[in-house]
């Protein structure tokens, strides 16, 4: 079986046009990679570019050049080439993603949210809003806030219904964009319970994790970002 | 999502005069796809979004669009009688103002069965149920049936423009500012109420909007215009977090954040 | 005054040109069934609305030997009829009769007569509307482009809203009608009672309006075809009881208020027809045996 996850050769730099057109270089050489069954964590000081990383292994930013290989459904796609659709289709397949924060539909229920992927891929509305409930649960959001829409929870509920939409698929790479940051203790425990159960699933996991606690007990790697990083150079 | 594009549009152009509508714009659209087309006013994207509807003809460029049966046909080289019935069983075209899409004299009711009764349904207790259930669909009470649209509010009167034009099932959805001249409230009831019908009836759309929270909401790829020319294309979210032009991160940048 | 030498009227007063260009429109429209075909109407000695286009679909059909019925209502003896029998008897000098059977042109606004029309009889409709989707799509170019490419939804659209409004297809005169399969006509305002009649016609049907300058024509044994649903088909009106002049049945009947205490009775609006049945000996439930005084 391929490695689910290659990264090589990756350089990414934005250009301000707003501001005169300075080009910020913010990461360049970029090489690591993600086996089946390993939680890699992206580790380094703040504002080095972790967060930005992610959102390039997730196709939500561009890169100016390299490859993001990616097994996608026994076939390795370039996510840094791919066109739009097949981005779309990795990320409904194979490639899952929990951001640090929820980005709210209006009018749409919490349980909904959670079982939006499935139902994205088929599974028929009952047995996904099942298993969605069960993920809430286990999350301990309360009961009655399920059938509610998310936009007004707290911020930990908010990241618990992102956790539990993250975690409901059997995506085969998982990033994770500090899951646990406004999480009480119990609830983190039953995160890195989670993280656990899919290493041994065989899923391959990328994630950025400030708590050291938690840091210590998922990863089986840390890449330092900011060996990528243009600016360390600088400092 | 299938493994042929629904729309395959190459190099229009359309010129006013001397003037330029849209210039070389090719894309692909694919069963399922939402693209969003987005711009300032008079960046040529209502232009763009009228040649492909077929609503005015291309100066130079071909649309591609496959039909039920698997076929690829060339719209320009369709009868007017075909493309006329295309229109009004396979396609549907959200106007800005719904007064242009729907008959203000006629109840909500036959503004939805119309397009049944054009297609041959001669059956006036179907045609009445299916508008009920579609009234439903969009949130519009089952006891204003018989109701003109005249006597509804705007955001009704959009939603009833909706209805109305999915009532066939079409394939393909062409909208032109959907929730242009909405307040916020209504705005956000009818994205969320589109979102839901892209989302279930699994349609192709084209939507031109200068709003990018629609565009983020609806899409799942954009094009940015500027000037009657895509200055740039790609994923919703990309061209959205990472947008690369000048002109993108203008208007990017430009969102009021609540 | 000596008038031997003064120009008469040309033979029913239009001249021949004129009536080679309306003929030559009567034969276009009688080659494509329901269709409307523009003619340049001409003004005419009456106003618009007084049946301007029958009379210039009549006068260009009309010879020396034609015998001529005008009727209005179904009656011969309203001002109308009575006046336009009157304009070709001094215009065209032709023969003219209350008849139906005796006619063989026969000028009609709003009914169609009780009495079977027979081959080489022509039924001359007046027709203000002529255009039957005037009601939903006022654009004239649009319904134009509708009849070329048979979208007919719309017609339907106007049925299901009097359903909607009346829980029945309400319309009860100009009642739209497929004719051959094809073109969507308007019959005019005749009541929707006479529409079977038009179906397989063995005369020859002529529509003529004048104001809007529209010929449209059914040919002998055309299959012309009531719209409807397959829940709410097409009926024609029923009447309680028959004429009570002559006792007729399955005829149309118009009502005639008798006093101002709601006196009233249902009597034949085919004036011709009730008046033959009486004179066979029919009688009706308020029939007048004494003489009649007219």
């Amino acid at each position: 079986m391929a490695t689910p996850l290659v990264v090589s050769e990756v350089a990414k730099s934005f250009t301000m046009h707003l501001r005169g057109g300075v080009r910020l270089p913010v990461m360049s050489n970029v090489a690591f990679s993600v086996k089946a069954g390993e939680c890699l964590v992206l580790g380094g000081p703040s504002g080095i570019g972790k967060s930005s990383l992610l959102k390039m292994v997730y196709g939500n930013y561009g890169v100016d050049s390299g490859q993001i290989l990616i097994d996608h459904d026994g076939r390795l796609v370039d996510l840094a080439a791919a066109d739009p659709r097949t981005v779309l289709a990795v990320r409904r397949v194979t490639l899952g993603y929990v951001s640090q924060f929820l980005r709210t539909v209006p009018r749409v229920a919490a349980v909904d949210v959670v079982a939006e992927p499935l139902t994205a891929r088929g599974i028929d509305a009952a047995e996904a809003g099942a298993r969605a409930q069960e993920m809430l649960a286990r999350l301990n959001l309360p009961r009655e806030l399920w059938q509610l829409p998310p936009a007004t929870f707290s911020g930990g509920e908010q990241q618990r219904v992102n956790i539990a939409r993250g975690f409901i698929t059997d995506h085969r790479i998982l990033l994770l964009d500090e899951p646990t940051a406004s999480l009480d203790a119990k609830n983190r425990a039953v995160v890195v319970g989670m993280i656990a159960e899919k290493k041994a699933a065989g899923v391959a996991l990328l994630g950025i994790f400030h708590d050291e606690d938690v840091r210590e007990r998922v990863a089986d790697h840390i890449v330092d970002v900011s060996a990528f990083s243009p600016r360390k150079a600088a400092a | 999502m299938t493994d042929a594009p629904l729309l395959k549009v190459r190099d229009i152009s359309k010129f006013y005069g001397a003037r330029i509508g849209c210039r070389n714009v090719s894309f692909d659209l694919w069963p399922g796809e939402v693209l969003a087309i987005v711009g300032e006013s008079g960046s040529g994207k209502t232009t763009l979004l009228n040649c492909l509807a077929t609503r005015l003809s291309p100066s130079s460029g071909s649309v591609d669009y496959r039909m039920r049966d698997g076929k690829l046909c060339n719209l320009s080289r369709m009868s007017e009688a075909e493309r006329r019935f295309l229109m009004r069983t396979d396609w549907g075209f959200v106007h800005q103002n719904p007064a242009d899409g729907l008959r203000m004299a006629v109840s909500a009711g036959a503004n939805v069965g119309e397009r049944l009764m054009a297609v041959g349904e001669r059956h006036y207790g179907n045609i009445r149920a299916t508008a009920g259930n579609w009234l439903g669909r969009v949130e519009i009470g089952i006891d204003r049936i018989d109701d003109q649209p005249r006597d509804f509010s705007g955001g009704m009167r959009q939603r009833l423009q909706i209805a109305r034009n999915l009532v066939t099932a079409p394939r393909l959805v062409f909208m032109d500012e959907p929730t242009g001249g909405l307040d916020v409230s209504v705005q956000a009831r009818l994205l969320d109420l589109l979102r839901g019908l892209v989302q279930d009836l699994g349609l192709s759309a084209l939507i031109v909007t200068h709003d990018l929270a629609v565009a983020r909401l609806l899409s799942h790829r954009m094009m940015v215009m500027k000037d009657g020319v895509v200055i740039e294309q790609g994923l919703t979210d990309r061209v959205l977090d990472d947008p690369r032009e000048a002109y993108t991160q203008l208007l990017v940048s430009s969102i009021l954040q609540v | 005054m000596n008038t031997a030498n003064l120009a008469t009227y040309n033979f029913a007063y239009l001249d021949e040109q004129t009536k080679r260009m309306i003929r030559r429109a009567i034969l276009k429209a009688i080659a494509i069934p329901g269709y409307q075909v523009p003619f340049a109407s001409r003004e005419m000695p009456m106003p618009y609305g007084w049946g301007t286009g029958g009379v210039q679909v009549t006068a260009a059909i009309l010879g020396p030997d034609d015998v001529l019925k005008v009727i209005d209502q179904g009656a011969d003896d309203t001002t109308n009829a009575v006046s336009i029998r009157a304009f070709f008897q001094k215009v065209a000098s032709v023969a003219v009769t209350t008849r139906t059977g005796e006619a063989t042109i026969i000028q009609t606004r709003h009914r169609i007569p009780e009495e079977k029309l027979k081959p080489g009889q022509t039924l001359v409709y007046q027709v203000p509307i002529p255009e039957p989707l005037r009601f939903l799509e006022p654009r004239e170019t649009e319904t134009r482009k509708m009849h070329a490419l048979e979208e007919y939804g719309l017609m339907h659209v106007k049925l299901y809203e009097d359903i909607a409004r009346n829980g029945h297809i309400a319309t009860t005169y100009a009642y739209p009608v497929k004719v051959e399969g094809r073109y969507v006509m308007d019959p005019s305002p005749t009541p929707k009672f006479d529409n079977p009649k038009m179906h397989r016609s063995e005369a020859l049907q002529l529509f003529g309006a004048g104001r809007e300058k529209r010929i449209y024509a059914v040919p002998p044994h055309t299959e012309v075809v009531s719209l409807d649903f397959e829940d709410h088909p097409f009926e024609i009106q029923s009447f309680e009881n028959p004429c009570a002049l002559c006792g007729a049945e399955n005829v149309y009947l118009d009502e005639v208020v008798l006093d101002d205490k709601g006196g009233r009775m249902f009597v034949c609006s085919d004036t011709d027809h009730c008046e033959q049945r009486c004179a066979s000996g029919h009688r009706g439930s308020l029939a007048y045996d004494g003489e009649i005084v007219r």
